[in-house]
């Protein structure tokens, strides 16, 4: 850029054209008249002015200006800003159907849900990828393109900052009574003398004095002050950490995990050793899972307390863990405890570990006309949050039998409802989360469970196939109390023993977050600073007074612009002008108030 | 913990109170305005004194009856325009009263929500109904306080108070929930931090989006009726972009505060929820239209504009999200 736009079009000043001719004086002039257009927030070239000027250079140019003009031109149509804004526009609108539509990473089954419920436009939109907006190509565009908007305005005005802060303040404009703040006076002394109480008051302020000759050959004096330098600092800061956190973010993504693992309270334990050990797991897109963070937790109880409509109101899990040296102990080692509770969670060897879930999980014995028995405590899952139901399926497979053949025949499942308080009577269901009442209503199914065919099937249910093609029979169904038990034509026993409660624990990792964080208050006190810093001069003529009188006699001139939103400068002005001029000299054209301001209106 | 009922019943008295009080201020505001139209009707006529009562009758009343039958009730005598005597013009008292009213009605509103604290022994934002009364507070007090800066504002009482109004209507009843303690995940200090700043923030944005609302109004509008008294444009404009200057960097601390208990209570700071995407989506408005006032052609009308558009996507963030849809921030007591 190598010269001004004029302000009076209100396209918003570049803030480095004056720096690049500091001893030009500027002649402000539109910023006087509306002193509250805050050209601050950001100091991207407009577009429009930036085309105008390339084409000018074009015309000049000759034959060579095709593609590389065109390269130029699109890049500076990138970083203005006002692609910047369409680009945040885009932004606000691609993230819209983030929370509109269900989304595959909150909850796949509302995915399959939507897609029944709109056979046309489901399939559509999941392929346009309207249920993974945020891994989306079209979402990285836009957000990809932002970024590389606000890399190429952010470079240039590093550097253009970094020249400002070396720079000396710009040159005294000539008519100082253009300014929106303005003053002068005539004193006693002589003009060094004025100067030094110029300087006095300009403490923290950059200054530079210079000399200049008037009409007559004398000496006089401009002095000029700029000062909220950090402003732009700041706003660079809030733009640079933006940034650093989008790469966090990533980071997070690449190289972090996130597993959910059920384990049965009473001493069970779940070590972070493998990907297998997890009932699910999401690894991040550099997360092989040879190399998870290594720890032990060992659930011992889980407690929950509940209002007396259900509510819960507190949900506690003492747990204990091994990591770092005590691993080498094996189990028998030191477990360091820790009560794990919602909203505190254990954070061990770079890892989280979350009590997000907790459930009941039933103890039945089956016991075989020949004596043996097999006794199992089976995580059920729960049907219902409010009153904790849960359903579930505990698969038996009957021992002591010659050939896999007869061993198919003879698999028992217990499969049904279990209601931790239980509403009593034929049919069933929990009136309240709290175990005080246990009761299971079950079908006990005996034949093929369909576990040898090689396909995984939940832990939760029986494949419906098995019991269509007849392979697996209901042989019984009964409601049992703890201790009560079912016979079945064969003289199996099955028996409802106890109930068992489980958690269910997230382990999470995710090695870039406490970057994440930093970067999150480098944004805030990047906006912080940039919002409440302005940035505004002030300049002083001084020469002698024009009628030589005996005793030395000084004038001085001041005047002042604030660079942004010019509220508050008013105040600091008025106080310059007291301590300078004194209070009885009032010559303020532009500024009829005495108090110097225009406005005082709004908050901050 | 147990829930201490005297109180909570003590709670609710004072809540209706505050918003009867704030509807008062309202109708107040009202005849603040119709006085004032009807001054700006007899100045542009200038009829007899004779004919003058009946008109003036015949304005003020669709606004006045409701407010209070003094309004009317003084048309017989000629408004001070006409004839000036001691002490203040009659829109001058009902707007002093209305902004009597609307601080009474914020200390009531201030009473209502500590003591359902002191009820239920926690800090009382734990559901849609504490939250969004904390909400509407913050709206109150951050208009007093531009009123305080800035008398001038006046005029644009009802206006605040409209959305004040219906968002406490909405709360006392369809969202009310009785006094009780909250569920585990919401039993953490951050909740203190993230949802004062998160209310804070909203109802500062909520004053600055009124006042832009009210800008493009007086921007598009030919002028006369009761818009004559709303502020000058500009000062409406300046209003809106100082509140949301103030309000933005509050926002974003609500939001990273929001982010830090996320990964305490949920297992990552971050997992674009229904809520934590709206709130980003909002967060982008806002930074569009901070953008937008440094950049040519967009500074006052295109800008104001983009303040509405983040003015109803965080209304839509306050209610929608929580209400309707599923997501982390369903709970709230409501569906």
């Amino acid at each position: 850029m190598t010269k001004a736009i004029p302000e009076a079009t209100g396209t918003p000043e570049p803030e480095h054209s004056e720096q690049a001719n500091p001893g030009v004086p500027e002649t402000p002039t539109q910023g006087a008249e509306n002193p509250d257009s805050p050209n601050d927030t950001d100091s991207r070239t407009d577009a429009d002015s930036a085309t105008d000027a390339d084409s000018a250079t074009g015309a000049s140019g000759g034959p060579g200006w095709g593609v590389w003009g065109f390269v130029r031109n699109t890049w500076r149509g990138l970083v203005s800003m006002r692609t910047a804004l369409v680009l945040l526009f885009l932004l606000a609108l691609a993230s819209l159907p983030g929370a509109l539509l269900p989304q595959r990473s909150l909850n796949p089954a509302k995915i399959t849900e939507y897609r029944q419920q709109h056979p046309m436009l489901g399939p559509v939109l999941d392929r346009l990828g309207f249920f993974d907006v945020f891994a989306s190509p079209w979402f990285a565009a836009i957000y990809l393109l932002l970024f590389v908007s606000l890399i190429g305005c952010l470079g240039p005005r590093t550097l253009e900052y970094a020249r400002a802060c070396r720079a000396q303040p710009v040159a005294t404009p000539r008519n100082l009574n253009r300014l929106p703040h303005h003053a002068g006076a005539e004193m006693d002394g002589s003009p060094e003398q004025a100067v030094a109480r110029v300087r006095g008051q300009l403490r923290g302020w950059r200054t530079a004095v210079r000399e200049e000759p008037d009409a007559e050959g004398r000496t006089s004096y401009t002095v000029s002050a700029e000062k909220g330098y950090l402003r732009e600092a700041g706003n660079l800061v809030f733009h640079l950490a933006l940034l650093g956190l989008l790469v966090g973010f990533a980071a997070g993504k690449l190289f972090g995990y996130e597993g959910q693992v059920i384990v049965l309270t009473g001493g069970n334990q779940f070590c972070n050793s493998g990907i297998l050990g997890y009932d699910s797991f999401r690894a991040g897109a550099l997360v092989d899972g040879t190399s998870l963070s290594p720890f032990c937790v060992k659930v011992d109880t889980f407690d929950a307390e509940y209002l007396p409509n259900g509510q819960p109101e507190q949900f506690r899990s003492s747990i204990g863990y091994q990591a770092g040296a005590d691993l080498n102990a094996g189990p028998d080692g030191p477990w360091r405890p820790y009560l794990l509770q919602v909203n505190s969670p254990l954070r061990v060897a770079g890892d989280r570990v979350y009590l997000l879930g907790h459930g009941y999980a039933p103890t039945f014995t089956v016991t075989f006309p020949d004596g043996t028995s097999r006794t199992q405590t089976i995580q059920w899952r729960t049907a219902d949050q409010t009153t904790m139901l849960a359903e579930g399926a505990t698969k038996f497979d009957r021992p002591g039998l010659p050939d896999d053949a007869s061993r198919r025949r003879n698999q028992i499942a217990v499969t049904g409802l279990l209601a931790p308080t239980s509403s009593g009577g034929k049919v069933i269901t929990s009136v309240f989360p709290a175990p005080l009442r246990p009761e299971v209503a079950v079908d006990v199914l005996r034949g093929d469970l369909g576990l040898d065919d090689g396909r995984g099937q939940s832990i939760f249910e029986v494949p419906q196939a098995q019991l269509q093609s007849g392979a697996l029979t209901r042989v019984a169904r009964q409601n049992l109390l703890p201790g009560q038990e079912i016979r079945l034509n064969d003289g199996t026993t099955v028996r409802f023993d106890s109930v068992t409660q489980w958690v269910g624990l997230q382990i999470s990792h995710d090695p870039a977050q406490d970057f994440v964080l930093l970067f999150a208050v480098l944004i805030l006190l990047g906006l912080g600073t940039s919002l409440t810093i302005k940035r505004r001069r002030f300049w002083a003529r001084i020469g002698p007074a024009d009628p030589v009188a005996e005793s030395e006699r000084t004038v001085m001139e001041i005047g002042g612009l604030a660079r942004t939103d010019q509220a508050g400068y008013g105040e600091e002005f008025t106080r310059l002008r007291t301590a300078l001029l004194g209070n009885g000299v009032l010559e303020d054209r532009n500024n009829p108030r005495p108090d110097g301001t225009r406005d005082r209106g709004g908050s901050a | 913990m147990p829930v201490n009922e005297t109180l909570a019943t003590y709670s609710d008295y004072a809540f209706h109170s505050a918003v009867g009080i704030y509807l008062l201020a309202m109708a107040l505001h009202l005849g603040e305005y119709a006085r004032v139209r009807v001054r700006a009707v007899l100045a542009r006529e200038a009829v007899p004194a004779g004919a003058l009562a009946e008109r003036a009758g015949a304005v003020v009343d669709p606004a006045a009856t409701v407010v209070d039958p003094a309004v009317v009730d003084p048309a017989g005598t000629p408004p001070e325009s006409d004839s000036p005597r001691p002490g203040r013009s009659w829109p001058e008292r009902f707007g002093r009263m209305a902004v009597a009213l609307t601080i009474l009605g914020a200390l009531v509103h201030i009473a209502s929500v500590a003591i359902r604290g002191f009820a239920v022994a926690r800090w009382p934002w734990g559901n849609m109904y504490e939250f969004i009364s904390a909400v509407c507070l913050m709206a109150v007090l951050t208009w007093l306080y531009v009123l305080r800066r800035n008398p001038g504002m006046r005029p644009l009482g009802a206006f605040v108070l409209l959305p004040v109004e219906v968002l406490l209507f909405l709360a006392g009843s369809a969202l009310y929930v009785k006094a009780a303690p909250v569920m585990p995940a919401l039993q953490s200090y951050w909740l203190t931090i993230h949802v004062t700043a998160v209310s804070l923030a909203s109802g500062l944005l909520m004053v600055g989006g009124v006042a832009s609302v009210l800008f493009l109004v007086r921007r598009y509008s030919s002028g006369g009726g009761f818009l004559d008294v709303l502020p000058a444009a500009e000062t409406l404009d300046r209003a809106a972009y100082r509140v949301t200057v103030f309000a933005f960097p509050l926002y974003t601390f609500a939001v990273i505060a929001g982010a830090i208990w996320a990964e305490a209570a949920w297992g990552r700071f971050w997992g674009w929820d229904p809520k934590e995407t709206v709130a980003f989506i909002v967060w982008v408005v806002y930074a569009c239209y901070l953008h937008a006032r440094a950049t040519a052609g967009w500074r006052t009308g295109g800008a104001a504009w983009i303040n509405v558009v983040g003015l109803i996507a965080m209304l839509f963030n306050l209610f929608f999200i929580n209400l309707v849809t599923t997501g982390l921030h369903s709970y709230a007591g409501v569906g």
